[in-house]
Protein backbone atom coordinates (compact mmCIF):
# COMPACT_ATOMS: atom_id res chain seq x y z
CA UNK A 1 0.00 0.00 0.00
CA UNK A 2 2.97 2.16 0.96
CA UNK A 3 4.27 1.69 -2.28
CA UNK A 4 1.22 3.12 -4.41
CA UNK A 5 0.19 5.74 -1.94
CA UNK A 6 2.25 8.65 -3.05
CA UNK A 7 0.56 8.30 -6.66
CA UNK A 8 -3.10 8.41 -5.45
CA UNK A 9 -2.98 10.38 -2.56
CA UNK A 10 -6.37 11.20 -2.74
CA UNK A 11 -7.86 7.75 -3.28
CA UNK A 12 -5.96 6.63 -0.27
CA UNK A 13 -7.97 9.05 1.53
CA UNK A 14 -11.24 8.04 0.43
CA UNK A 15 -10.06 4.14 0.95
CA UNK A 16 -9.07 5.00 4.40
CA UNK A 17 -12.45 6.90 5.59
CA UNK A 18 -14.04 3.81 3.40
CA UNK A 19 -12.30 1.21 6.27
CA UNK A 20 -12.91 3.70 9.49
CA UNK A 21 -16.17 3.40 8.25
CA UNK A 22 -16.44 -0.32 8.28
CA UNK A 23 -14.23 -0.44 10.98
CA UNK A 24 -16.92 1.67 13.45
CA UNK A 25 -19.64 -0.38 11.98
CA UNK A 26 -18.43 -3.61 13.10
CA UNK A 27 -17.34 -1.75 16.37
CA UNK A 28 -21.17 -0.59 17.15
CA UNK A 29 -22.67 -4.28 15.74
CA UNK A 30 -20.00 -5.89 18.26
CA UNK A 31 -20.44 -3.18 20.94
CA UNK A 32 -24.62 -3.85 20.25
CA UNK A 33 -24.00 -7.96 20.40
CA UNK A 34 -22.24 -7.73 24.00
CA UNK A 35 -24.76 -5.41 25.11
CA UNK A 36 -27.04 -7.87 24.02
CA UNK A 37 -25.84 -10.51 26.11
CA UNK A 38 -24.82 -9.00 29.05
CA UNK A 39 -28.47 -6.96 28.89
CA UNK A 40 -30.54 -8.59 31.09
CA UNK A 41 -27.75 -8.89 34.02
CA UNK A 42 -27.32 -4.82 33.66
CA UNK A 43 -31.03 -4.20 34.14
CA UNK A 44 -31.10 -6.27 36.92
CA UNK A 45 -27.91 -4.97 39.06
CA UNK A 46 -29.25 -1.50 37.76
CA UNK A 47 -32.46 -2.47 39.37
CA UNK A 48 -32.08 -4.17 42.92
CA UNK A 49 -28.56 -3.00 43.66
CA UNK A 50 -27.34 -0.04 42.04
CA UNK A 51 -30.02 2.01 42.44
CA UNK A 52 -30.92 0.51 46.15
CA UNK A 53 -27.56 1.55 46.85
CA UNK A 54 -28.11 5.27 46.13
CA UNK A 55 -31.44 5.23 46.91
CA UNK A 56 -30.58 3.93 50.52
CA UNK A 57 -27.74 6.80 50.86
CA UNK A 58 -30.68 9.29 49.57
CA UNK A 59 -33.32 7.99 52.50
CA UNK A 60 -31.16 7.96 55.01
CA UNK A 61 -30.66 12.15 54.35
CA UNK A 62 -34.58 11.96 54.96
CA UNK A 63 -37.95 11.48 57.40
CA UNK A 64 -39.89 9.49 56.08
CA UNK A 65 -43.74 8.45 56.66
CA UNK A 66 -45.09 4.92 56.99
CA UNK A 67 -44.97 4.01 52.77
CA UNK A 68 -41.33 5.20 52.82
CA UNK A 69 -42.01 8.51 50.86
CA UNK A 70 -39.39 10.94 51.93
CA UNK A 71 -41.48 13.75 54.04
CA UNK A 72 -38.78 16.32 55.79
CA UNK A 73 -34.69 16.80 54.45
CA UNK A 74 -33.28 16.43 57.54
CA UNK A 75 -29.70 16.35 56.28
CA UNK A 76 -27.23 14.26 58.52
CA UNK A 77 -29.43 14.17 61.63
CA UNK A 78 -30.36 10.72 61.23
CA UNK A 79 -26.39 9.90 61.41
CA UNK A 80 -26.07 12.02 64.32
CA UNK A 81 -29.08 10.48 66.20
CA UNK A 82 -27.58 7.08 65.18
CA UNK A 83 -24.13 7.52 67.08
CA UNK A 84 -25.44 8.99 70.40
CA UNK A 85 -28.07 5.75 70.34
CA UNK A 86 -26.80 3.67 72.83
CA UNK A 87 -29.00 0.67 70.98
CA UNK A 88 -27.24 1.17 67.87
CA UNK A 89 -23.73 1.88 69.23
CA UNK A 90 -24.55 -1.68 71.14
CA UNK A 91 -25.50 -3.37 68.09
CA UNK A 92 -22.46 -2.32 65.98
CA UNK A 93 -20.42 -3.67 68.97
CA UNK A 94 -22.22 -6.60 69.04
CA UNK A 95 -21.87 -7.02 65.29
CA UNK A 96 -17.96 -7.20 65.89
CA UNK A 97 -18.14 -9.61 68.91
CA UNK A 98 -20.21 -12.04 66.56
CA UNK A 99 -17.42 -11.95 64.24
CA UNK A 100 -14.61 -12.34 66.64
CA UNK A 101 -17.31 -15.26 68.57
CA UNK A 102 -17.90 -16.85 64.95
CA UNK A 103 -15.40 -16.66 62.16
CA UNK A 104 -12.46 -18.00 63.92
CA UNK A 105 -13.59 -20.88 65.42
CA UNK A 106 -15.59 -21.98 62.10
CA UNK A 107 -12.72 -21.41 59.85
CA UNK A 108 -10.16 -23.16 62.52
CA UNK A 109 -13.21 -26.30 63.37
CA UNK A 110 -13.46 -26.14 59.36
CA UNK A 111 -9.90 -26.86 59.03
CA UNK A 112 -9.54 -29.33 61.60
CA UNK A 113 -12.20 -31.40 59.63
CA UNK A 114 -10.55 -31.17 56.32
CA UNK A 115 -7.61 -32.33 57.71
CA UNK A 116 -8.99 -35.27 59.37
CA UNK A 117 -11.19 -35.96 56.21
CA UNK A 118 -8.44 -35.07 53.18
CA UNK A 119 -6.75 -38.71 54.32
CA UNK A 120 -7.17 -41.70 51.69
CA UNK A 121 -9.20 -43.75 53.58
CA UNK A 122 -11.93 -46.78 52.55
CA UNK A 123 -15.37 -44.71 53.44
CA UNK A 124 -13.86 -40.91 53.68
CA UNK A 125 -17.10 -40.13 51.04
CA UNK A 126 -19.09 -40.73 53.85
CA UNK A 127 -17.33 -38.24 55.88
CA UNK A 128 -16.93 -35.24 53.42
CA UNK A 129 -20.83 -35.52 52.85
CA UNK A 130 -21.65 -35.58 56.48
CA UNK A 131 -18.91 -32.59 57.07
CA UNK A 132 -20.44 -30.36 54.71
CA UNK A 133 -24.49 -31.57 55.39
CA UNK A 134 -24.99 -28.24 57.34
CA UNK A 135 -24.59 -26.21 53.84
CA UNK A 136 -27.62 -27.60 53.20
CA UNK A 137 -29.57 -27.49 56.26
CA UNK A 138 -31.54 -23.62 56.12
CA UNK A 139 -30.99 -20.92 59.04
CA UNK A 140 -35.27 -21.49 60.10
CA UNK A 141 -34.54 -25.26 59.94
CA UNK A 142 -31.25 -24.99 62.26
CA UNK A 143 -32.76 -22.37 63.81
CA UNK A 144 -35.53 -24.70 65.02
CA UNK A 145 -32.83 -27.41 66.13
CA UNK A 146 -30.89 -25.12 68.64
CA UNK A 147 -33.74 -23.94 69.75
CA UNK A 148 -34.70 -27.28 71.34
CA UNK A 149 -30.85 -27.91 72.24
CA UNK A 150 -31.09 -24.32 74.28
CA UNK A 151 -34.55 -24.83 76.34
CA UNK A 152 -33.37 -24.32 79.54
CA UNK A 153 -35.46 -27.26 80.89
CA UNK A 154 -35.69 -29.74 78.11
CA UNK A 155 -33.20 -28.71 76.25
CA UNK A 156 -29.99 -31.11 75.77
CA UNK A 157 -27.19 -29.15 76.13
CA UNK A 158 -28.30 -28.18 79.45
CA UNK A 159 -29.59 -32.11 79.96
CA UNK A 160 -25.81 -32.55 79.72
CA UNK A 161 -24.33 -29.91 82.20
CA UNK A 162 -26.57 -31.43 84.89
CA UNK A 163 -25.12 -34.79 84.16
CA UNK A 164 -21.97 -33.28 84.97
CA UNK A 165 -23.50 -31.56 88.37
CA UNK A 166 -23.59 -27.99 86.66
CA UNK A 167 -26.35 -25.72 86.81
CA UNK A 168 -28.22 -25.39 83.67
CA UNK A 169 -28.01 -22.01 81.79
CA UNK A 170 -30.72 -20.03 80.37
CA UNK A 171 -28.88 -19.85 76.64
CA UNK A 172 -31.08 -17.20 74.93
CA UNK A 173 -32.81 -15.09 77.50
CA UNK A 174 -29.44 -14.43 79.65
CA UNK A 175 -27.73 -11.70 78.30
CA UNK A 176 -24.45 -12.89 79.30
CA UNK A 177 -24.83 -16.66 77.54
CA UNK A 178 -27.50 -14.86 74.28
CA UNK A 179 -24.88 -13.81 71.79
CA UNK A 180 -22.99 -16.49 72.37
CA UNK A 181 -25.80 -19.56 72.17
CA UNK A 182 -26.96 -17.50 68.54
CA UNK A 183 -22.77 -18.02 67.58
CA UNK A 184 -22.81 -21.23 68.52
CA UNK A 185 -25.54 -21.87 66.32
CA UNK A 186 -23.66 -19.49 63.53
CA UNK A 187 -20.77 -21.48 63.53
CA UNK A 188 -22.37 -25.50 63.52
CA UNK A 189 -24.14 -23.74 59.79
CA UNK A 190 -21.21 -22.01 58.79
CA UNK A 191 -19.29 -25.48 59.11
CA UNK A 192 -20.49 -27.55 55.82
CA UNK A 193 -19.64 -24.28 53.38
CA UNK A 194 -16.08 -23.58 55.32
CA UNK A 195 -15.22 -27.34 55.52
CA UNK A 196 -16.09 -28.05 51.30
CA UNK A 197 -13.99 -24.71 50.30
CA UNK A 198 -10.90 -25.55 52.80
CA UNK A 199 -11.31 -29.63 51.24
CA UNK A 200 -11.03 -28.54 47.78
CA UNK A 201 -8.10 -26.30 48.64
CA UNK A 202 -6.57 -28.90 50.21
CA UNK A 203 -7.22 -31.40 46.78
CA UNK A 204 -5.64 -28.93 44.76
CA UNK A 205 -2.34 -29.27 46.35
CA UNK A 206 0.14 -30.63 44.31
CA UNK A 207 0.83 -34.24 45.87
CA UNK A 208 4.82 -34.42 45.15
CA UNK A 209 5.24 -31.64 47.32
CA UNK A 210 4.19 -34.11 50.11
CA UNK A 211 6.13 -37.19 48.17
CA UNK A 212 9.72 -34.74 48.24
CA UNK A 213 8.67 -34.14 52.11
CA UNK A 214 8.46 -37.95 52.77
CA UNK A 215 11.45 -38.74 51.33
CA UNK A 216 13.21 -36.20 53.68
CA UNK A 217 11.26 -38.10 56.36
CA UNK A 218 9.41 -35.14 57.47
CA UNK A 219 6.56 -35.73 60.28
CA UNK A 220 2.80 -35.33 59.90
CA UNK A 221 2.34 -32.13 61.63
CA UNK A 222 5.36 -30.58 60.23
CA UNK A 223 4.03 -31.10 56.83
CA UNK A 224 0.81 -30.00 58.07
CA UNK A 225 2.76 -26.92 59.36
CA UNK A 226 5.11 -26.24 56.18
CA UNK A 227 3.13 -27.58 53.34
CA UNK A 228 -0.60 -27.91 53.64
CA UNK A 229 -1.42 -24.40 55.74
CA UNK A 230 0.91 -22.15 53.29
CA UNK A 231 -0.20 -23.38 50.17
CA UNK A 232 -3.95 -23.53 51.79
CA UNK A 233 -3.09 -19.73 52.59
CA UNK A 234 -5.83 -17.95 49.47
CA UNK A 235 -8.17 -20.46 50.74
CA UNK A 236 -8.09 -19.17 54.21
CA UNK A 237 -8.16 -15.44 52.91
CA UNK A 238 -11.40 -16.29 50.44
CA UNK A 239 -12.86 -18.16 53.55
CA UNK A 240 -12.03 -15.72 56.18
CA UNK A 241 -13.31 -12.98 53.71
CA UNK A 242 -16.56 -14.36 53.37
CA UNK A 243 -17.23 -15.91 56.85
CA UNK A 244 -16.76 -12.34 58.01
CA UNK A 245 -18.88 -10.30 55.03
CA UNK A 246 -21.43 -13.76 56.04
CA UNK A 247 -21.48 -12.24 59.81
CA UNK A 248 -22.20 -8.98 59.36
CA UNK A 249 -25.31 -10.10 57.41
CA UNK A 250 -26.80 -12.41 59.86
CA UNK A 251 -30.74 -12.02 60.47
CA UNK A 252 -32.59 -15.46 60.71
CA UNK A 253 -31.12 -16.92 63.46
CA UNK A 254 -31.69 -14.08 65.54
CA UNK A 255 -35.22 -13.23 64.75
CA UNK A 256 -36.03 -17.49 65.33
CA UNK A 257 -34.06 -17.75 68.42
CA UNK A 258 -33.78 -13.92 70.51
CA UNK A 259 -35.36 -11.51 68.08
CA UNK A 260 -32.31 -9.22 69.59
CA UNK A 261 -33.01 -9.80 73.10
CA UNK A 262 -32.42 -10.20 75.72
CA UNK A 263 -31.81 -6.34 76.59
CA UNK A 264 -30.62 -6.30 72.63
CA UNK A 265 -27.60 -8.18 73.49
CA UNK A 266 -28.47 -10.12 69.94
CA UNK A 267 -29.69 -7.10 68.54
CA UNK A 268 -27.05 -7.52 65.49
CA UNK A 269 -27.06 -4.44 62.84
CA UNK A 270 -29.39 -6.54 60.43
CA UNK A 271 -31.61 -7.06 62.25
CA UNK A 272 -31.73 -3.73 63.81
CA UNK A 273 -32.36 -2.40 60.17
CA UNK A 274 -35.32 -4.37 59.66
CA UNK A 275 -36.59 -3.67 62.92
CA UNK A 276 -36.31 -0.17 62.31
CA UNK A 277 -37.75 -0.40 58.93
CA UNK A 278 -40.41 -3.19 59.01
CA UNK A 279 -41.50 -2.74 62.60
CA UNK A 280 -41.03 0.93 63.00
CA UNK A 281 -41.47 2.40 60.23
CA UNK A 282 -38.86 4.83 60.21
CA UNK A 283 -37.15 4.25 56.75
CA UNK A 284 -34.87 7.13 56.99
CA UNK A 285 -33.42 6.32 60.35
CA UNK A 286 -32.80 2.59 59.26
CA UNK A 287 -31.25 3.54 56.36
CA UNK A 288 -28.54 5.59 57.57
CA UNK A 289 -28.01 2.35 59.53
CA UNK A 290 -27.77 0.59 56.16
CA UNK A 291 -25.31 2.92 54.85
CA UNK A 292 -22.78 2.00 58.39
CA UNK A 293 -23.46 -1.51 57.41
CA UNK A 294 -22.21 -0.88 53.79
CA UNK A 295 -19.26 1.21 54.70
CA UNK A 296 -18.21 -1.37 57.79
CA UNK A 297 -18.30 -4.39 55.15
CA UNK A 298 -16.63 -2.16 52.42
CA UNK A 299 -13.68 -1.31 55.07
CA UNK A 300 -13.81 -5.06 55.91
CA UNK A 301 -13.32 -6.58 52.28
CA UNK A 302 -10.74 -3.06 51.85
CA UNK A 303 -8.91 -4.00 55.28
CA UNK A 304 -8.65 -7.81 54.53
CA UNK A 305 -7.47 -7.48 50.91
CA UNK A 306 -4.76 -5.09 52.08
CA UNK A 307 -3.56 -7.34 54.74
CA UNK A 308 -4.20 -10.66 53.27
CA UNK A 309 -2.21 -10.07 50.10
CA UNK A 310 1.09 -9.78 51.96
CA UNK A 311 0.59 -12.85 53.92
CA UNK A 312 -1.14 -14.58 51.38
CA UNK A 313 1.32 -17.35 49.26
CA UNK A 314 -0.05 -17.92 45.78
CA UNK A 315 1.15 -20.75 43.40
CA UNK B 1 0.26 -45.63 53.20
CA UNK B 2 -1.19 -45.14 56.72
CA UNK B 3 -0.30 -47.86 59.83
CA UNK B 4 -3.46 -49.55 61.50
CA UNK B 5 -2.87 -47.66 64.18
CA UNK B 6 -2.95 -43.99 62.45
CA UNK B 7 -5.76 -45.39 60.69
CA UNK B 8 -7.57 -46.07 63.67
CA UNK B 9 -6.45 -43.10 64.98
CA UNK B 10 -8.52 -41.12 61.99
CA UNK B 11 -11.43 -43.25 62.28
CA UNK B 12 -12.32 -42.42 65.93
CA UNK B 13 -11.52 -38.65 65.02
CA UNK B 14 -13.94 -38.88 61.86
CA UNK B 15 -16.52 -41.01 63.46
CA UNK B 16 -16.56 -38.54 66.94
CA UNK B 17 -16.69 -35.30 64.67
CA UNK B 18 -19.49 -36.81 62.31
CA UNK B 19 -21.90 -37.61 64.98
CA UNK B 20 -21.00 -34.41 66.68
CA UNK B 21 -21.77 -32.04 63.61
CA UNK B 22 -25.06 -34.18 62.78
CA UNK B 23 -26.41 -34.64 65.78
CA UNK B 24 -28.50 -31.56 65.44
CA UNK B 25 -30.18 -32.95 62.71
CA UNK B 26 -30.12 -36.73 63.83
CA UNK B 27 -31.78 -35.18 66.84
CA UNK B 28 -34.47 -33.70 65.07
CA UNK B 29 -35.06 -36.84 62.60
CA UNK B 30 -35.50 -38.84 65.58
CA UNK B 31 -37.56 -36.45 67.77
CA UNK B 32 -39.67 -36.17 64.88
CA UNK B 33 -41.37 -39.20 64.96
CA UNK B 34 -41.61 -39.59 68.77
CA UNK B 35 -45.01 -39.10 71.04
CA UNK B 36 -45.08 -35.82 72.70
CA UNK B 37 -44.90 -37.90 75.87
CA UNK B 38 -41.73 -38.99 75.14
CA UNK B 39 -40.34 -35.73 74.65
CA UNK B 40 -41.60 -34.04 77.73
CA UNK B 41 -40.84 -36.98 79.80
CA UNK B 42 -36.84 -36.81 78.09
CA UNK B 43 -37.49 -40.57 77.73
CA UNK B 44 -35.72 -42.81 74.54
CA UNK B 45 -38.34 -43.18 72.30
CA UNK B 46 -40.61 -45.52 73.17
CA UNK B 47 -43.27 -46.14 70.21
CA UNK B 48 -42.83 -44.59 66.73
CA UNK B 49 -45.67 -42.36 65.07
CA UNK B 50 -46.12 -40.14 61.77
CA UNK B 51 -48.29 -37.96 64.09
CA UNK B 52 -46.22 -35.16 64.51
CA UNK B 53 -46.03 -34.88 60.36
CA UNK B 54 -49.32 -35.34 60.09
CA UNK B 55 -50.30 -32.71 62.24
CA UNK B 56 -47.30 -29.94 60.65
CA UNK B 57 -49.48 -30.51 57.42
CA UNK B 58 -52.89 -30.41 58.95
CA UNK B 59 -51.94 -27.12 60.72
CA UNK B 60 -50.26 -25.13 58.02
CA UNK B 61 -51.02 -25.54 54.21
CA UNK B 62 -47.34 -27.16 54.48
CA UNK B 63 -47.56 -28.65 51.02
CA UNK B 64 -48.76 -25.70 49.61
CA UNK B 65 -45.20 -23.47 51.08
CA UNK B 66 -43.35 -26.49 49.76
CA UNK B 67 -44.54 -26.30 46.61
CA UNK B 68 -43.81 -22.54 46.39
CA UNK B 69 -40.44 -22.95 47.86
CA UNK B 70 -40.14 -25.43 44.53
CA UNK B 71 -41.32 -23.00 42.05
CA UNK B 72 -39.49 -20.10 43.52
CA UNK B 73 -35.80 -21.91 43.63
CA UNK B 74 -36.80 -23.42 40.58
CA UNK B 75 -36.92 -19.71 38.70
CA UNK B 76 -34.25 -18.41 40.17
CA UNK B 77 -32.06 -21.32 39.44
CA UNK B 78 -32.79 -20.85 35.93
CA UNK B 79 -33.28 -17.46 35.70
CA UNK B 80 -29.37 -17.37 37.03
CA UNK B 81 -27.99 -19.90 35.08
CA UNK B 82 -29.94 -17.81 31.63
CA UNK B 83 -28.40 -14.70 32.52
CA UNK B 84 -24.93 -15.51 33.89
CA UNK B 85 -24.63 -17.67 31.22
CA UNK B 86 -24.86 -15.01 28.77
CA UNK B 87 -23.14 -12.94 30.23
CA UNK B 88 -20.15 -15.25 30.84
CA UNK B 89 -20.40 -15.34 27.32
CA UNK B 90 -19.98 -11.84 26.21
CA UNK B 91 -16.98 -11.60 29.07
CA UNK B 92 -15.52 -14.38 27.39
CA UNK B 93 -15.92 -14.36 23.51
CA UNK B 94 -17.03 -10.55 22.55
CA UNK B 95 -14.75 -8.22 22.65
CA UNK B 96 -16.34 -4.43 22.51
CA UNK B 97 -15.70 -1.05 24.21
CA UNK B 98 -16.96 -0.99 27.70
CA UNK B 99 -16.14 -4.52 28.70
CA UNK B 100 -13.67 -3.81 31.22
CA UNK B 101 -15.84 -1.20 32.70
CA UNK B 102 -19.01 -3.70 32.87
CA UNK B 103 -16.90 -6.07 34.25
CA UNK B 104 -15.74 -3.97 37.04
CA UNK B 105 -19.40 -3.06 37.74
CA UNK B 106 -20.19 -6.71 37.86
CA UNK B 107 -17.42 -6.57 40.68
CA UNK B 108 -18.72 -4.14 42.33
CA UNK B 109 -22.10 -5.72 42.59
CA UNK B 110 -20.42 -8.13 45.12
CA UNK B 111 -19.43 -4.64 47.63
CA UNK B 112 -23.15 -4.09 48.11
CA UNK B 113 -24.49 -6.81 50.65
CA UNK B 114 -28.44 -7.46 49.79
CA UNK B 115 -29.02 -6.64 53.70
CA UNK B 116 -28.07 -3.40 53.01
CA UNK B 117 -29.99 -2.32 49.97
CA UNK B 118 -33.41 -4.30 51.09
CA UNK B 119 -35.25 -1.50 52.31
CA UNK B 120 -35.28 0.35 47.97
CA UNK B 121 -36.13 -3.38 46.74
CA UNK B 122 -38.87 -3.54 49.28
CA UNK B 123 -40.44 -0.64 47.99
CA UNK B 124 -39.28 -1.08 44.27
CA UNK B 125 -40.81 -4.61 44.62
CA UNK B 126 -44.40 -2.70 46.23
CA UNK B 127 -44.50 -0.58 43.44
CA UNK B 128 -44.49 -2.97 40.93
CA UNK B 129 -47.09 -5.09 42.69
CA UNK B 130 -44.67 -7.91 43.08
CA UNK B 131 -45.47 -7.95 46.71
CA UNK B 132 -46.95 -11.66 46.68
CA UNK B 133 -46.19 -12.58 44.07
CA UNK B 134 -43.77 -15.37 42.43
CA UNK B 135 -41.87 -12.32 40.51
CA UNK B 136 -41.21 -10.25 43.47
CA UNK B 137 -39.50 -13.35 45.26
CA UNK B 138 -37.39 -14.25 41.99
CA UNK B 139 -36.52 -11.40 40.06
CA UNK B 140 -34.15 -9.70 41.85
CA UNK B 141 -32.14 -12.10 42.10
CA UNK B 142 -31.24 -13.70 38.80
CA UNK B 143 -28.47 -11.45 38.07
CA UNK B 144 -25.25 -13.24 39.99
CA UNK B 145 -21.97 -11.91 40.09
CA UNK B 146 -20.69 -15.45 41.20
CA UNK B 147 -22.42 -17.18 38.92
CA UNK B 148 -20.83 -15.23 36.07
CA UNK B 149 -17.16 -15.55 37.14
CA UNK B 150 -18.12 -19.37 37.89
CA UNK B 151 -19.21 -19.65 34.05
CA UNK B 152 -16.65 -17.25 32.52
CA UNK B 153 -13.66 -19.33 34.36
CA UNK B 154 -15.30 -22.19 32.59
CA UNK B 155 -15.91 -20.79 29.11
CA UNK B 156 -12.03 -19.77 29.40
CA UNK B 157 -11.13 -23.14 28.48
CA UNK B 158 -13.19 -23.96 25.59
CA UNK B 159 -10.69 -22.65 22.39
CA UNK B 160 -11.43 -19.36 20.58
CA UNK B 161 -10.97 -20.88 17.62
CA UNK B 162 -13.59 -23.12 17.57
CA UNK B 163 -15.61 -19.57 17.91
CA UNK B 164 -13.79 -18.55 14.46
CA UNK B 165 -14.72 -21.84 12.72
CA UNK B 166 -18.27 -21.81 13.64
CA UNK B 167 -18.91 -18.04 12.40
CA UNK B 168 -16.68 -18.65 9.18
CA UNK B 169 -18.80 -22.47 8.88
CA UNK B 170 -22.13 -19.27 8.94
CA UNK B 171 -22.91 -19.76 12.76
CA UNK B 172 -23.78 -16.65 14.62
CA UNK B 173 -22.58 -15.93 17.90
CA UNK B 174 -26.16 -17.18 19.60
CA UNK B 175 -26.43 -19.99 17.60
CA UNK B 176 -22.61 -20.93 18.89
CA UNK B 177 -23.53 -20.24 22.66
CA UNK B 178 -26.37 -22.23 22.49
CA UNK B 179 -25.26 -25.45 20.38
CA UNK B 180 -21.61 -25.91 21.85
CA UNK B 181 -20.60 -23.57 24.23
CA UNK B 182 -23.78 -24.47 27.05
CA UNK B 183 -23.38 -28.43 25.90
CA UNK B 184 -19.61 -28.00 26.59
CA UNK B 185 -20.07 -26.58 30.00
CA UNK B 186 -22.66 -28.53 31.25
CA UNK B 187 -20.97 -29.70 34.33
CA UNK B 188 -20.39 -25.94 35.68
CA UNK B 189 -24.20 -25.29 35.11
CA UNK B 190 -25.19 -28.05 37.26
CA UNK B 191 -22.88 -26.98 39.78
CA UNK B 192 -24.27 -23.67 39.79
CA UNK B 193 -27.64 -24.71 39.48
CA UNK B 194 -27.03 -26.64 42.31
CA UNK B 195 -25.52 -24.10 44.21
CA UNK B 196 -28.44 -21.72 43.30
CA UNK B 197 -31.09 -24.35 44.06
CA UNK B 198 -29.65 -24.29 47.32
CA UNK B 199 -29.13 -20.61 48.07
CA UNK B 200 -32.74 -20.10 46.99
CA UNK B 201 -34.50 -22.99 48.82
CA UNK B 202 -32.80 -21.35 52.25
CA UNK B 203 -33.73 -17.57 51.62
CA UNK B 204 -35.21 -15.93 54.89
CA UNK B 205 -35.07 -12.46 55.19
CA UNK B 206 -36.34 -11.54 51.80
CA UNK B 207 -39.15 -14.13 51.22
CA UNK B 208 -39.88 -12.67 54.90
CA UNK B 209 -40.94 -9.45 53.86
CA UNK B 210 -41.81 -9.68 50.18
CA UNK B 211 -45.05 -12.30 51.59
CA UNK B 212 -47.60 -10.95 53.68
CA UNK B 213 -49.79 -14.11 53.28
CA UNK B 214 -49.72 -17.81 52.31
CA UNK B 215 -50.27 -17.45 48.38
CA UNK B 216 -46.92 -17.58 47.40
CA UNK B 217 -45.14 -17.66 51.68
CA UNK B 218 -42.12 -20.06 50.95
CA UNK B 219 -41.77 -22.88 53.61
CA UNK B 220 -38.86 -21.43 55.62
CA UNK B 221 -41.36 -18.44 56.39
CA UNK B 222 -43.84 -21.94 57.18
CA UNK B 223 -41.27 -23.21 59.81
CA UNK B 224 -41.29 -19.74 61.53
CA UNK B 225 -44.95 -19.40 61.48
CA UNK B 226 -45.43 -22.90 62.57
CA UNK B 227 -42.75 -22.42 65.17
CA UNK B 228 -44.44 -19.17 66.63
CA UNK B 229 -47.82 -20.87 66.43
CA UNK B 230 -46.98 -23.75 68.22
CA UNK B 231 -47.63 -23.97 72.19
CA UNK B 232 -43.98 -24.45 73.27
CA UNK B 233 -43.81 -28.14 74.30
CA UNK B 234 -45.01 -29.26 70.80
CA UNK B 235 -41.27 -30.18 69.66
CA UNK B 236 -42.57 -33.19 67.84
CA UNK B 237 -43.92 -31.25 65.32
CA UNK B 238 -41.49 -28.59 65.16
CA UNK B 239 -38.96 -30.49 64.60
CA UNK B 240 -41.49 -32.59 61.70
CA UNK B 241 -41.71 -29.36 60.57
CA UNK B 242 -37.89 -28.81 60.22
CA UNK B 243 -37.30 -32.06 58.58
CA UNK B 244 -39.35 -31.51 55.48
CA UNK B 245 -37.80 -28.53 55.10
CA UNK B 246 -34.15 -29.77 55.55
CA UNK B 247 -34.94 -33.04 53.25
CA UNK B 248 -34.70 -31.34 49.77
CA UNK B 249 -31.68 -29.53 50.20
CA UNK B 250 -29.66 -32.28 51.62
CA UNK B 251 -30.50 -34.76 49.39
CA UNK B 252 -29.27 -32.10 46.51
CA UNK B 253 -25.84 -31.54 48.46
CA UNK B 254 -25.53 -35.33 49.22
CA UNK B 255 -25.75 -36.11 45.20
CA UNK B 256 -23.70 -32.87 44.31
CA UNK B 257 -21.31 -32.51 47.15
CA UNK B 258 -18.42 -33.57 44.82
CA UNK B 259 -19.20 -31.22 42.05
CA UNK B 260 -19.89 -28.05 44.37
CA UNK B 261 -16.78 -28.66 45.99
CA UNK B 262 -14.82 -28.57 43.04
CA UNK B 263 -16.72 -25.57 41.42
CA UNK B 264 -17.22 -23.51 44.45
CA UNK B 265 -13.48 -23.56 44.74
CA UNK B 266 -12.76 -22.99 41.54
CA UNK B 267 -14.58 -20.20 41.54
CA UNK B 268 -13.33 -18.90 44.66
CA UNK B 269 -9.50 -19.36 44.71
CA UNK B 270 -9.08 -18.53 40.76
Amino acid sequence: MSMIAPTIGTNEEAYLSQVERVKRKSRLKSFFKGMLFLLPSIILFSVFVFYPMFQTIYLSFFLTNAQGATTVFVGWENYKALFVDPIFLKSVKNTFLFVFLTVPPTVIISFALAVIANEKLKGIGFFRTIFSSTMGVSVAAASVFWLYLFHPTMGLLNKILEAFGAGGIEWLTDPKWALLAVSMTTIWMNIGFTFLILLGGMQSIDSSLYESADIEGSGYFYKLRRITIPMLSPTFFFVITVSIIHSFQTFGQIDILTKGGPANETNLIVYSIYREAFVNYQFGSASAQAVVLFILILLMTALQFKLGERKVHYQ
Amino acid sequence: MLSTGKKLIFYVLLIISALLLAGPALMAIVMSFMTNQDILTGSLPTTFTFDNYIAAFERLPFLHFLFNSLIVSMLITLGQLTLSALAAYAFVFLEFKGRDFLFFLFIATMMVPFEASVIPNFHTIRNLGWIDSYAGLTVPFFATTFGTFLLRQNFKQIPKELREASLIAGMGDFRFFLSVVLPVSRTSLVTLGIYGFLTSWNMYLWPLLASTNETVRTIQIGLKQLQTQEQLNQWGVMMAGAVIVIIPTLLLLFLGQKKLQKGLTEGAVK
